[in-house]
């Protein structure tokens, strides 16, 4: 079997290296013709091609079409290993995507090893480059598989969209088309045109802009090498889609501004780019003016301008390291005629630019949300050029609207499938009798549960006992998903991928199926459940004197809502045994918090708002700010202490491989900004440590001469923004294992393993270490936890955003047919505008100074005084100050249906030319 | 190393083995005329020399190590400095070089019938004249061969093979490239006739649950090397008897 082998001589820089390889032909490789995927008929029928065919695309057609070869008539496919691997080296999710293909049975896409097949195998031949290598390769597995089909009457197409490659293939007699030519004599699926990406001389020449070129990788990594470049990740600003800035690698990782259409040279959010510095008389700042892109869809707006030379690190893109893109969610532009093939299409993503796309469809598309993807941006359009991938429904459709920001955020939403759902346990499931015998019995004792009003994935269980001997016993039980949800398995894999349960508005969308997540881990009150405790024993003064950790079996005697339950404290008549427990906790939790703050842990507040939900139409008829009682602050403290005692034990146990949470500590430049904003008011507040932030932060609690009772609550918000993000780690790989923002040493996420996977790994490290459960290589390889902890990372910061974009999306909803005036204060005061919250809506927006409240600019630049130390606007003599009171109208804008969103506009104070005139 | 399948979805390794396939072997007896016996042998790119000198009596240096019951065995273990891809000056006494020389005397301890050479010394020499992975079971796997060529008595044939184990799949006879990727890597020397390991050796963490797939994994390899050198071995030995017969 073991047939040849080749030698290959490569050189690395510096030392020159002999590397030498082993290279085994062989001739049992499958074609996949006989008894494989390719053993049936194709069916596709094309114009170009008289007889049955199978095709075999290569590398850019694989790189550049995915969205051709994702739809579902294109099937009989060979993938070439040379193919793979050139795709893998190129991208990454291309890569992704093609090998999900290949795994799709119903795809038929196979993967044919021709480089170790004895039929298809060439050397290099002398001054070969690796390109045409792989091209020749790719022909001369082509002809092979012309040869095998022969005599089956079909043929293997060649799809290559390069020249010479087609031009040789055709020399050799093999079948070569480019993906066009193929697409578009396909019989049947017009509309698989529109998903073809376009080859870049298919594009018309942009008169009005000429982009620098970029320059060659090569030239790039040599130039950041030697210092001249600085490579980072371009991060788009949130305001001002024509301003960005990267973070260079090292230790002492800078900041470089990127300033306007030119610098930023055809560079997208997030792509991986390489920047030169600009001499520094050219260096810029940060600009204050938000660029509002929606007032007047289709208008130019100047590059930012340039300010003095006192400015930041600037820079200009020089060369794109590693692209990005990914699909779009957007809406067609309605200008234009529908007629017309060509349009620009607006992503939902506000630091995308614009993309050029060409479609039949438009008339059915405008006024529907539709995904894109970017091919390539040539340096004569202004525009990135791009196909439509897919339409989702009409814009303002609820399910539309939800649907685009579970894509734009990442968020796997799809049904489980067939291989998740058959881990599950059957429906009638009950605890076997063998697990009564490994686990401790806690069925009698006075368990309950305290959650939000609809909860229905309970995820933790406490009680309290009076042990009589001057000590009580408090336990926290967590649902035991780990007993159903074993390593390995497809439902595993899937809550790993998953992350965590993603909460919208008017939907959750779970990490687990349904059966685990609301019936059979879920700690309701109708029956035993198998849970995981944390029993401690404590004196009154909350003083620990033991904690041990169990696997158990438990009856919840009630689930109670955070109401029903400080009802049940208050209730002087009510003396059962659960709500002797229920108090008893309550009073060591004040305790247990008094000391948490004592130590430093911050309280931060942010507006919480909840819908309430019209039960037939499902919009939302009415809301609310979610209310503070002491039984939310009872179960918090509680599970922040289950947390830090699971933290201690499983690093204890597992020194080098423990999942733990950190909050590093932000830096103080951090709080520029919020400190700076206090100061304008008078307040003088200290952030050197946590302990002093909480303790100034207090202080504003005292009313103050000339400033609102507010000012403690809006201070909070402000300070809960300057923190870093806590994040998941591996204990084996860090060393800083403190919680800021709680201020204790170490931490850990146990309490909700329904809905965070992070706790599913603590609960087997957990169960490992009391000898409950076995450990399996995985749990116990640091650099796998810390993928998927970086996994996880992202999971929850993506569920945030869409959280927050849910909220955002009913509050449109809500506002649809009002016009409600509101009182709000100033957080944020820009050179051109103001940015106001309005706590009961919870809604933040931006009122502008330099227009009036019908959107046409008409203040000039002298009405508008802005000074920045004072965080101060003056528009046409009147003042206004961060922190101050206003009251805006807030106001639903459909006029343009593409655009909708919430609009506000100044009432008071009164600002001629800006304020809404009272008459109206 | 990110990014790095060690074995494709289709089953194939990177040099295009299946995860269960020895490198091609090919072995040389009596290479030497000098020694007393010496064989050759090549794992894939994994070139090894072996001279075996002995049993004699102890050399003058040695003579402290010399025991009344038995004969002491002397390794010694080196690398050309052209055997890796970075040529690199390699001084005899190196730590991994006298490591290694540790690790082969142990393992021949145990199989030559060192009581029947009472007072004498065996020396084993190897030379590495290409290193491309699983340089221990290479060197082992010579060092039998140059024994048998020796004539020296032993309990049975000592074969080495090595396995990592990558997405709970074991691999055996690791080559440079796949001792790189990072995984563990388990080496064993086995008697195969007895059925008893000699020698193991882990390199990295594998949990206790995977250790039995890989001592399975190297067990069959060192089956599977034990069939090639016994072939060649008996072949050996009817070419050597045909000269005999024929004068």
């Amino acid at each position: 079997m073991l047939k040849s082998k080749v030698i290959m001589v490569k050189t690395r820089s510096g030392k020159i290296l002999k590397i030498v390889r082993e290279h085994y032909l062989r001739d049992d490789i499958d074609n996949g013709l006989f008894g494989g995927k390719l053993e049936q008929h194709p069916e596709l029928q094309n114009d170009l091609v008289p007889s049955e065919h199978f095709l075999i695309p290569d590398t850019n057609v694989v790189l550049h079409q995915m969205d051709v070869l994702e739809h579902s008539c294109i099937m009989n496919v060979i993938m070439l290993q040379t193919v793979l691997h050139e795709v893998k080296h190129r991208s990454s999710p291309v890569y992704k995507r093609i090998k999900l293909l290949c795994a799709n049975p119903d795809k038929k896409f196979f993967v044919f090893t021709n480089e170790h097949c004895i039929d298809t195998y060439s050397a290099r031949v002398k001054g070969e480059s690796t390109n045409d290598m792989n091209d020749r390769l790719i022909r001369i597995a082509a002809k092979y598989y012309d040869k095998c089909l022969k005599d089956r009457n079909q043929t293997a197409v060649l799809v290559t969209n390069d020249r010479a490659n087609c031009a040789f293939a055709k020399k050799d007699g093999l079948n070569a088309l480019t993906i066009e030519q193929y697409v578009k004599n396909i019989v049947g699926y017009p509309e698989l045109l529109d998903k073809l990406a376009k080859a870049d001389e298919a594009i018309e020449v942009d008169k009005s802009i000429s982009y620098p070129e970029h320059l060659k990788l090569s030239q790039v990594q040599a130039g950041v090498k030697s210092g001249r470049f600085f490579q980072g990740k371009l991060g788009i600003s949130r305001e001002n889609y024509l301003e960005g800035k990267i973070i260079t690698h090292g230790e002492d990782g800078k900041e470089i501004l990127i300033q306007g259409r030119l610098n930023l040279n055809r560079a997208v959010h997030e792509d991986v780019v390489a920047v030169e510095m600009l001499p520094e008389d050219q260096w810029s700042n940060p600009s204050g003016v938000i660029l509002d892109v929606t007032v007047q869809p289709g208008a130019e707006i100047a590059d930012a301008e340039k300010k003095k030379s006192t400015g930041v690190p600037t820079g200009k893109v020089v060369g794109i390291i590693k692209r990005s893109w990914r699909p779009y969610c957007g809406i067609l532009e309605s200008f234009g005629s529908p007629e017309m093939t060509r349009h620009l299409f607006t992503p939902a993503e506000k630091r995308i630019p614009r993309i050029r796309i060409e479609t039949r469809q438009a008339k059915t598309l405008i006024g529907q949300r539709i995904v894109v993807a970017i091919d390539s941006w040539p340096r004569f359009s202004k525009y990135p050029q791009g196909h439509f991938v897919k339409a989702l429904g009409s814009v303002g459709d609820k399910d539309t609207e939800n649907e685009v920001l579970l894509l734009e955020h990442d968020v796997a939403h799809e049904p489980f499938s067939e291989a998740v759902l058959n881990c599950l346990p059957p429906s009638d499931w009950s605890i076997p009798n063998q697990e009564f015998a490994v686990r401790e019995d806690f069925r009698d004792l006075p368990i309950c549960s305290v959650d939000p009003p609809g909860c229905t994935d309970i995820d933790d269980c406490l009680h309290h006992k009076d042990l009589g001997d001057g000590t009580v016993e408090v336990g926290v039980h967590i649902a035991d998903v780990t007993h159903f949800i074993r390593p390995g398995t497809p439902i595993d894999n899937e809550a790993a991928t998953r992350g965590t349960t993603v909460y919208l508005c008017d939907k959750r969308i779970d990490m687990v199926p349904e059966l685990l997540s609301s019936n059979l881990c879920s700690l309701r009150d109708d029956g035993d459940r198998l849970a995981f405790s944390c029993i401690w024993i404590m004196k009154p003064n909350s003083e620990i004197v033991s904690t041990r950790f169990c696997k158990s079996v438990i009856r919840s005697k009630s689930s109670m809502t955070y109401a029903q339950a400080q009802m049940q404290i208050d209730d002087k008549t009510a003396n059962d045994p659960v709500t002797m427990g229920l108090r008893g906790l309550n009073k060591l939790a004040k305790i247990l918090k008094r000391a948490r703050i004592e130590k430093g842990a911050l309280s931060l507040s942010s507006p919480e708002v909840r819908f309430h939900v019209d039960s037939e139409t499902h919009d939302p008829i009415d809301l609310q700010n979610k209310e503070l009682r002491d039984t939310n602050s009872m179960v918090e403290e509680f599970m922040l202490l289950a947390n830090c005692s699971v933290a201690k034990k499983i690093q204890q146990e597992f020194p080098e491989c423990a999942v733990l949470r950190r909050h590093p500590e932000p830096p103080q430049s951090n709080f520029d900004v919020f400190l700076n904003a206090a100061k304008s008011r008078g307040l003088e507040l200290n952030a050197a440590t946590s302990r002093d932030l909480a303790v100034s932060l207090d202080r504003t609690e005292e009313p103050k001469e000339g400033i609102h009772s507010y000012i403690s609550t809006l201070l909070r918000i402000l300070a809960t923004r300057c923190m870093m993000q806590a994040v998941y780690f591996c204990s084996g790989l860090e060393s800083d294992f403190r919680h800021y923002g709680l201020a204790a040493p170490i931490y850990t996420h146990f309490t909700s393993p329904i809905r965070r996977y992070s706790d599913i790994m603590v609960h087997r490290l957990l169960a490992a270490s009391i000898g409950a459960d076995k450990t399996f290589s995985e749990l116990l390889n640091k650099t796998e936890i810390q993928n998927v902890c970086k996994n996880l990372n992202f999971r929850h910061r993506m569920a945030q955003y869409a959280q927050r974009a849910s909220v955002g999306l009913h509050t449109q909803l809500f506002f649809r047919s009002k016009v409600v005036n509101e009182s709000g204060y100033v957080i944020f005061v820009r050179k051109n505008a103001i940015q106001v919250l309005i706590p009961k809506y919870g809604l933040e927006g931006t009122v502008f100074m330099d227009r009036d409240f019908e959107g046409n600019t008409t203040v000039n630049a002298d009405d508008l005084k802005y000074i920045e130390d004072k965080c101060e606007i003056t528009v046409r003599g009147v003042k206004l100050c961060v922190f101050d009171e206003v009251t805006v109208q807030i106001s639903h804008d459909a006029t343009n249906v593409q655009h909708q969103r919430i609009n506000l506009k100044l009432v008071y104070p009164k600002i001629t030319g800006i304020s809404i005139p009272s008459s109206v | 190393m990110a990014g790095f399948e060690l074995i494709s979805d289709e089953g194939y390794r990177f040099d295009g083995r299946k995860p269960s396939e020895l490198r091609r072997v090919r072995c040389n007896m009596g290479v030497f005329t000098q020694a007393d016996g010496s064989a050759y042998i090549e794992q894939g790119n994994t070139k090894v020399l072996a001279a075996i000198y002995g049993p004699h009596e102890a050399s003058n240096n040695m003579r402290s190590k010399v025991c009344l019951d038995k004969c002491f065995i002397n390794c010694e273990f080196s690398q050309a400095m052209f055997s890796s891809a970075e040529r690199k000056k390699r001084s005899r006494g190196d730590r991994k070089g006298k490591d290694m020389s540790a690790h082969i005397k142990q393992t021949f301890e145990a199989a030559i019938r060192t009581q029947l050479y009472p007072r004498s010394q065996i020396d084993i020499y190897l030379q590495v004249l290409h290193s491309d992975g699983s340089l221990y079971c290479a060197c082992v796997n010579a060092a039998t061969l140059a024994l048998i060529d020796a004539g020296i008595a032993m309990k049975d044939y000592v074969c080495a093979c090595s396995a990592s184990l990558t997405k709970e799949t074991s691999l055996i006879d690791i080559n440079h490239v796949e001792e790189l990727a990072g995984c563990a890597e388990f080496s064993a020397a086995i008697m195969p006739k007895l059925d008893q390991i000699i020698y193991s050796e882990l390199n990295g963490r594998i949990h206790q649950d995977e250790l039995g797939q890989l001592v399975d994994a190297v067990t069959s390899g060192c089956k599977d090397i034990f069939a090639v050198i016994d072939r060649f071995v008996r072949g050996r030995l009817e070419e050597t008897a045909s000269y005999f017969t024929h004068s």
